[in-house]
């Protein structure tokens, strides 16, 4: 809403857009805010949401670094340690394995284990997933590995108001958190008001009311299961679909009262299945609604196999809106 | 108290923007044939200049000058001149390939194709690269089948990778070219690892290491220089400076040091920084650095000073970030030409020769280019099947995975 009442105009921007926007809104808002990266500044970045920023905000703001994740990652640590509110761009969080230690010993440790004295109010963006045609090692999807450590905030846009949200929350928050942008999102068109802003990073949201099963899933999946959604409501089956946001911590409230209503529950990561984020979300979902279910938890992950790289082999190896729905059918006992 | 100046950083610019016109006149590089040929044994310490000229070999008239000039048959130099005419061919047609949706991505070699094509002479059957993704001319100067590459960047069911890696990521165990990571940089480790595993075995064979400049200021690079460093070990350390990594000029990557060559020195390892486009500079070198890891004589690290003409890949639009003229201001010249310069100051080649081995080269690749075709493209023909996915990922394949490729439904 506007001061005088009336609705702000609706925007129509692209989930690309809408981070760009979110960068765009941090470097106005803070002058200790920066972005960095490889390729951020001329080239805008390898999947072209640092666009046109480094014309607006110049060098010290927008800066190209050598090619090295350890040491970018590192030197952001170091910043936010004195005082900055770094965003660092990782090309995808394939990537980020070359800022492991960074990350995982370091970045999520730091405040614990300096009693309290150092905060690393650092930013972490990068690209995940497949189905752009890359192959294994630009395409995996690492972020339930990452929601396994203590210390880190992990979260997953699926919407063009999340892309435009989360950033401003997450840097305003004292841990590091890490944004993972899913490649398939980056096109995907929409509106949003003028006046957008930052939003909560911590609830799971419903993105579509039902009553007949639960979708719980995130980030590149999520447009998947609302479209299977939207198929078995043609079948007569209502369906539900949970996108979790926040992968760590996970609100399992909003979790288990989707499954308190529906009684079924389908849990979909394109990630792996072993030891996988679907296998955190089953186990909770087990220990503390086990009685309201009228079906085992259900799960639909990526097939534990690198990442090919033609389309057809791609879709075969992560959860599909048709393979979803399938899944669903069988659940609901309708094949 | 002396009063502290106000803190900032610096940021290294490149010296031509896109509006800028490119001007290397200020430039001077070493004359072709007025760098030193030390003995393959030479103490490092008496060869640290080597690290802040460049070895050229072909002067401005296609003579072959100096102490790194060496005799080399006719038929040698042809088959260099046809090497990289035929990778130059390969690129083209590839690169409208991809155009044409033939496949979704391409990396081309312009203007780089002497380097790895000279190498690869130098190489002997066992000996092992470790590359980038622009290297090809290792496997087109070491007789890899054009129709192999093109099934790989094809994706189609000749591709012996069965769809698992991006195009132009390709391997041969047998001809001397391990795969290509997408991850950059760790294969410079792999490569001391390969030669260190060499040396413990006894055996003769030796290792190359391939990079980017850019790559180099990733932590592999400077952790490889310490291994080759500390156990001497049988390999060639190779970086390709092309000034451009994607956007970032070599600036950024090379800091306050001069030269890719000189991150070497702090190293002990001898270091040799070479003219790039000049095919005879390339192998000459590459001939000195291998003779000394046969020789147990222990690393060298070598830069080559060349320049991307082409953009980064066919995802890449490099009007964004340099001016479109540098490539041609660019001072060392391409690297086809001056072979073909060479050639015909030697009396072994003349212009209507050259156009018809550039035709000949093309009716190779595109008759390769058909063969490959028949077989199938990114989007048509014959494809891996979904089930291949599921093989090479365990040795034997575990029953988790059988289980997840039945319900796949293969
Ligand atoms: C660890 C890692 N970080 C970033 C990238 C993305 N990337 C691919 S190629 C490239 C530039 C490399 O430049 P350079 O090493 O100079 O090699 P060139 O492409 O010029 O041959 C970048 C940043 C990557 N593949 N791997």
């Amino acid at each position: 809403m506007n001061g005088d009442g009336t609705a702000a105009p609706r925007l129509r921007l692209t989930y690309r857009d809408a981070v760009r926007e979110a960068i765009r809104d941090a470097l106005t808002r803070d002058e200790r805010v920066f972005l960095m990266g490889e390729d951020v500044g001329r080239y805008g970045g390898c999947y072209a949401v640092s666009k046109g920023l480094l014309a607006e905000f110049g060098e010290d703001r927008i800066r190209d670094t050598p090619l090295s994740e350890s040491a970018f990652v590192g030197a952001g640590i170091g910043a936010a340690l004195n005082g900055m509110r770094p965003i660092v761009e990782v090309m995808t969080v394939n990537f980020s394995l070359l800022a492991l230690d960074q990350i995982v010993n370091n970045a999520a440790t730091i405040p614990h284990m300096s009693g309290g004295q150092f905060a690393v109010p650092l930013v972490i963006r990068m690209a995940t997933g497949s189905g752009r045609q890359l192959a294994a090692q630009h395409s995996h999807s690492l972020e339930g590995w990452y929601a396994h450590i203590p210390g880190l905030k992990i979260l997953a846009p699926a919407t063009l108001e999340d892309a435009r949200g989360m950033l401003w929350t997450a840097i305003e928050d004292p841990n590091p958190v890490l944004i993972f942008e899913n490649v398939q999102l980056y096109d995907m068109e929409g509106e949003l008001p003028a006046d957008a802003g930052p939003v909560d990073i911590t609830r799971a949201a419903i993105r579509r009311e039902g009553k007949h099963a639960s979708v719980v899933t995130f980030g590149g999946s999520v447009p998947k299961a609302v479209a299977a959604a939207e198929t078995l409501a043609g079948e007569g089956v209502d369906v539900e679909v949970v996108d979790l946001r926040s992968l760590r911590p996970l609100d399992d409230a909003t979790i288990m009262a989707s499954v308190a209503k529906t009684h079924r529950v389908l849990v979909v990561d394109e990630g792996w299945r072993s030891g996988g984020l679907s296998a955190e979300v089953s186990a909770r979902i087990n220990e503390q609604v086990f009685y309201e279910l009228d079906a085992p938890v259900a799960r639909l992950a990526g097939v534990e196999v690198p990442i090919p790289y033609p389309k057809h082999l791609e879709d075969a190896s992560v959860p599909q809106a048709d393979t979803i729905a399938a899944a669903l059918r069988e659940m609901v006992g309708r094949r | 108290m002396t009063s502290s100046p106000r803190l900032s950083l610096s940021v290294p610019e490149p010296a031509f923007r896109p509006g800028d016109t490119p001007d290397y006149s200020g430039v001077t590089f070493p004359e072709a044939g007025s760098v030193q040929r030390p003995p393959v044994d030479v103490n490092p310490e008496e060869i640290r200049d080597l690290a802040f000229t460049i070895i050229r070999v072909l002067d401005r008239n296609g003579e072959a000058v100096g102490p790194w000039a060496e005799a080399l048959s006719p038929d040698e130099l042809r088959k260099g001149l046809r090497d990289m005419l035929t990778l130059r061919a390969y690129d083209a047609r590839m690169l409208m390939a991809q155009r044409q949706g033939k496949t979704s991505f391409y990396m081309q070699h312009l203007g780089e194709e002497a380097v790895s094509c000279a190498f690869q002479r130098a190489l002997r059957p066992g000996d092992m690269n470790f590359p980038t993704y622009r290297q090809a001319g290792l496997l087109i100067a070491g007789g890899y089948p054009l129709v192999k590459m093109m099934c790989q960047v094809y994706s189609n069911d000749g591709d012996s990778a069965r769809g698992r890696q991006l195009p132009v990521f390709y391997s041969s165990r047998e001809h001397g070219f391990f795969s290509i990571s997408g991850n950059l940089a760790t294969q410079y480790v792999q490569a001391v690892g390969w030669s260190m595993a060499s040396a413990i075995t006894g055996d003769s064979k030796i290792a190359v290491g391939w990079i980017g400049e850019g790559a180099t200021a990733e932590n592999d690079f400077h952790a490889a220089l310490v291994f080759a460093s500390t156990y001497k070990a049988p390999v060639v350390l190779n970086v390709v400076n092309n000034q451009w990594a994607i956007s970032t000029f070599q600036g950024i990557a090379r800091g306050g040091s001069g030269t890719f060559a000189a991150r070497g020195l702090g190293f002990g390892i001898p270091t040799l920084r070479v003219d790039g486009n000049d095919y005879l500079a390339v192998l000459a070198v590459a001939k000195w650095a291998t003779e000394r890891a046969r020789l147990n004589l222990g690393p060298t690290l070598v830069e080559y000073v060349t320049y991307r003409a082409g953009g980064h890949s066919t995802s890449d639009d490099p009007s964004a970030y340099r001016p479109k003229e540098e490539s041609n201001a660019w001072p060392l010249g391409d690297p086809v030409l001056r072979l073909k310069a060479h050639l015909i100051a030697v009396g072994e080649w003349s212009e209507e020769r050259h156009t018809q081995a550039e035709a000949e080269v093309m009716d190779t690749v595109i008759a390769a280019q058909r063969e490959a075709e028949e077989i199938g493209t990114l989007h048509t023909g014959r494809k891996p099947s979904p089930r291949d996915m599921f093989e090479d990922v365990y040795a034997t394949m575990p029953p988790h995975l059988l289980r997840q490729r039945h319900e796949a439904g293969y």
